[in-house]
């Protein structure tokens, strides 16, 4: 597939607009992904953050295309890599795409290397594909990458198995295998959560410099606020399926709009600070199969109006790209 | 110190690594806790904190009783539990409950709720059967899930709502003391500081003493009247309330304080990053384990041990830079 690499370092590398993606099960319709649209520069970080089944790690996988069929599909909307519409390639042409032009990092590098096959050839492996590299090209590729991730002495882990490595290490295989084939956009799914404190500071820092060299975009999938503050450049916040506010870091974290986002960042423990309780987001998550009419929200909200009962709200934009979805920052709607 | 509940003195678990296809041989052991002493005060919260393979689910499982040590000893309401009868054991079994990380893998799917939380009231044999349904409508109620939770199985909570009922199933036969085994880390942040403020709500009410165990810092923090921070299967620093935090003296501590995500853009990291990975447990470096990560190693730390010393009134610190 021939890519026109547009020289307009403005026009967003990616944009998803109105992706929905559904679910058939047997008591219904679930709608994962709910009419979500964003977009991603260049050397841009956009965090992703949510809950468990908010729809986040959907969202990814439906930009690649790789939902579960025949239970889930993708029912409409587009995704644009550089202006292509990767939701009308053929599969050959998306497997293409998957690795060379978009490339993901999942939570447990354990489940994602193959534990029977050294990670030589496991970085070896998109390099020989998508790069057609073989003999010794191909061996020095895999030791660039590897050194690029900082993996000590390269040469000598290229026979080691995953098993054989600590988290870590593994993870930064992963992260490895990821960038092996310079893609334009790096999706991470909660690439640190299985990962120890102290390794999870030191991988988050390698993925910032690896965007630094290489110049991609990059979702980071988090269900944490903190992991947020420094790495990313904006931030879209996901409730149920839908993006309920998004902005810039700054934005989101001085001036957020939507009840759930200040609710989030309330409850993010400080260590600086002593409560005798944390102030929490009462309530559990929605059950997508039974989402109240009106806006998903309304039952944890604390300032749910009759309105948010009947109508869901539209997405208001309240500053220059800062929007969200919810009836307090809507100056039309009346309660 | 005799209001102790439960104490631990230098305790180590080391675990044989055996070799050889026909006759096996012991080639050397993993020290997966390695001379720990604390204790556990009355209706206080003792928090470990460190990361994985520092040994902390080894020392629950002692605490459980579930394991034995290899050397020291382990003292519960002044008897040692060596020198426990069976009657004592049982007693034992049921003063101290457990919660664990995972509420998906922790609960039987086969079982509702109600049966889950009744179990171990049935084992124990000391109510009606009309007497243990009402002690589980009590338990739902303290645990705030709804009512007729009772009849449903657990694929049909949220993660926070299974922590729940694990929580209840622990209360039910009047603990003194719950085995906390990284109670929040599998569930989503928003629900986190739900389940912490329960928990602190419970341990206010009915008195029971808690052994929190978590990687993460800040819910250590939150919860706990004193913490342990484990480095390797021992104990590297341990502190009062919040001491710890306004004054961490040992570099691991501060590490792992560093290596926190900051909750607002502006805040600066504190702290410098720990280099390289935790080393093995079989193998663990010469001298003060952290050496080879530490920033601030000198000559002697790679060759000599540090012991902990007390820095500050209840304060102790294992390095040699104090």
């Amino acid at each position: 597939m021939a890519h026109t690499q547009s020289a307009n370092n403005a026009s967003p590398v990616l944009e998803v607009k109105n992706l929905r993606t559904h679910f058939q099960t047997r008591r219904g319709e679930l709608k994962a992904v709910n009419n979500v649209s964003f977009s991603l520069a260049r050397g841009e970080t956009l965090g992703l953050v949510g809950e468990s089944g908010s729809g986040k790690s959907m969202t990814c996988f439906s930009i690649l295309r790789m939902i579960a069929k025949p239970a889930g599909k993708i029912v409409g909307g587009e995704v644009l890599l550089d202006g292509t519409d990767l939701l009308k390639l053929s599969e050959e042409e998306i497997r293409e795409v998957r690795g060379k032009g978009i490339s993901m990092i999942l939570q447990d590098p354990m489940t994602s290397l193959n534990p029977l096959i050294s990670v030589g050839k496991q970085v070896a492996e998109p390099l020989h594909l998508h790069q057609g590299l073989s003999g010794s090209s191909l061996w020095d590729a895999v030791r660039e990458v590897l050194a690029l991730v900082r993996i000590p002495a390269p040469e000598r882990r290229l026979k080691d198995y995953p098993h054989q490595m600590s988290g870590g290490m593994r993870q930064r295989i992963v992260g490895a295998i990821s960038v092996s084939c310079r893609p334009r956009v790096l999706i991470a799914d909660e690439p640190t959560t299985a990962l120890d404190v102290t390794i999870q500071a030191q991988f988050l820092k390698l993925l910032k410099d690896m965007q630094k060299s290489t110049g991609l975009g990059m979702i980071l999938v988090t269900h944490d606020l903190g992991i947020v503050a420094k790495n990313c450049d904006r931030v879209a916040v996901m409730y149920a399926g839908k993006i309920v506010e998004i902005g810039s870091v700054r934005d989101i974290f001085d001036r957020p709009a939507h009840p759930y986002t200040r609710a989030l960042l309330r409850s993010l423990p400080k260590l600086s600070e002593k409560h005798d309780r944390l102030p929490s987001i009462e309530g559990q998550p929605p059950d997508l199969l039974d989402l109240p009419a009106g806006c998903s929200f309304q039952e944890r909200c604390p300032h749910a109006m009759p309105i948010c009962r009947r109508q869901e709200p539209e997405q208001t934009e309240i500053a220059k790209e800062h929007l969200a979805r919810c009836f307090l920052v809507d100056e039309e709607a009346e309660a | 110190m005799s209001s102790s509940l439960m104490r631990f003195r230098e305790i180590r678990r080391h675990f044989p690594i055996k070799d050889g296809v026909f006759v096996r041989r012991e080639v050397g052991s993993v020290r997966a806790v390695d001379g720990v002493s604390f204790d556990i005060e009355h209706g206080k919260t003792f928090g470990l904190v460190g990361e994985s393979g520092c040994g902390k689910s080894t020392i629950a499982r002692l605490a459980l009783l579930l394991d034995h040590v290899t050397d020291g000893s382990i003292t519960y309401d002044g008897t040692d539990v060596r020198e426990f009868s069976s009657a004592e054991l049982r007693k034992f079994r049921h003063s101290v409950q457990a919660v664990f990380q995972d509420p998906y893998s922790s609960l039987s799917p086969r079982l509702t709720a109600g049966a889950i939380i009744a179990e171990p009231l049935v084992v124990a044999r000391t109510l009606s059967r009309s007497a243990i349904r009402e002690r589980v409508a009590e338990l739902l109620e303290t645990v705030g899930l709804p009512r007729g939770a009772e009849d449903r199985y657990p694929h049909e909570f949220s993660g926070g709502q299974r922590q729940r009922i694990a929580i209840a199933r622990a209360l039910a036969v009047n603990p003194r003391l719950i085995i906390l085994d990284e109670p929040v880390s599998a569930l989503d942040v928003s629900i986190r500081a739900q389940i912490m403020n329960l928990l602190k709500d419970i341990q206010r009410e009915f008195g029971i003493a808690y052994l929190l165990i978590a990687h993460d810092i800040e819910v250590v923090k939150h919860m706990s009247d004193r913490t342990g921070v484990m480095y390797l299967g021992k104990l590297v620093e341990v502190a009062d309330g919040d001491d710890l935090y306004l004054e961490p003296r040992h570099p691991y501590t501060n590490a792992l304080m560093a290596a926190v995500p900051p909750s607002h853009p502006d805040q600066e990291q504190s702290g410098d990053l720990l280099p390289g990975d935790v080393p093995s447990p079989v193998t663990p470096p010469k001298g003060c384990s952290l050496h080879p990560r530490c920033p601030l190693a000198e000559k002697r730390c790679a060759v000599e041990r540090p012991e902990l010393k007390q820095v500050a009134p209840n304060h102790l610190v294992g390095c040699h830079l104090f």
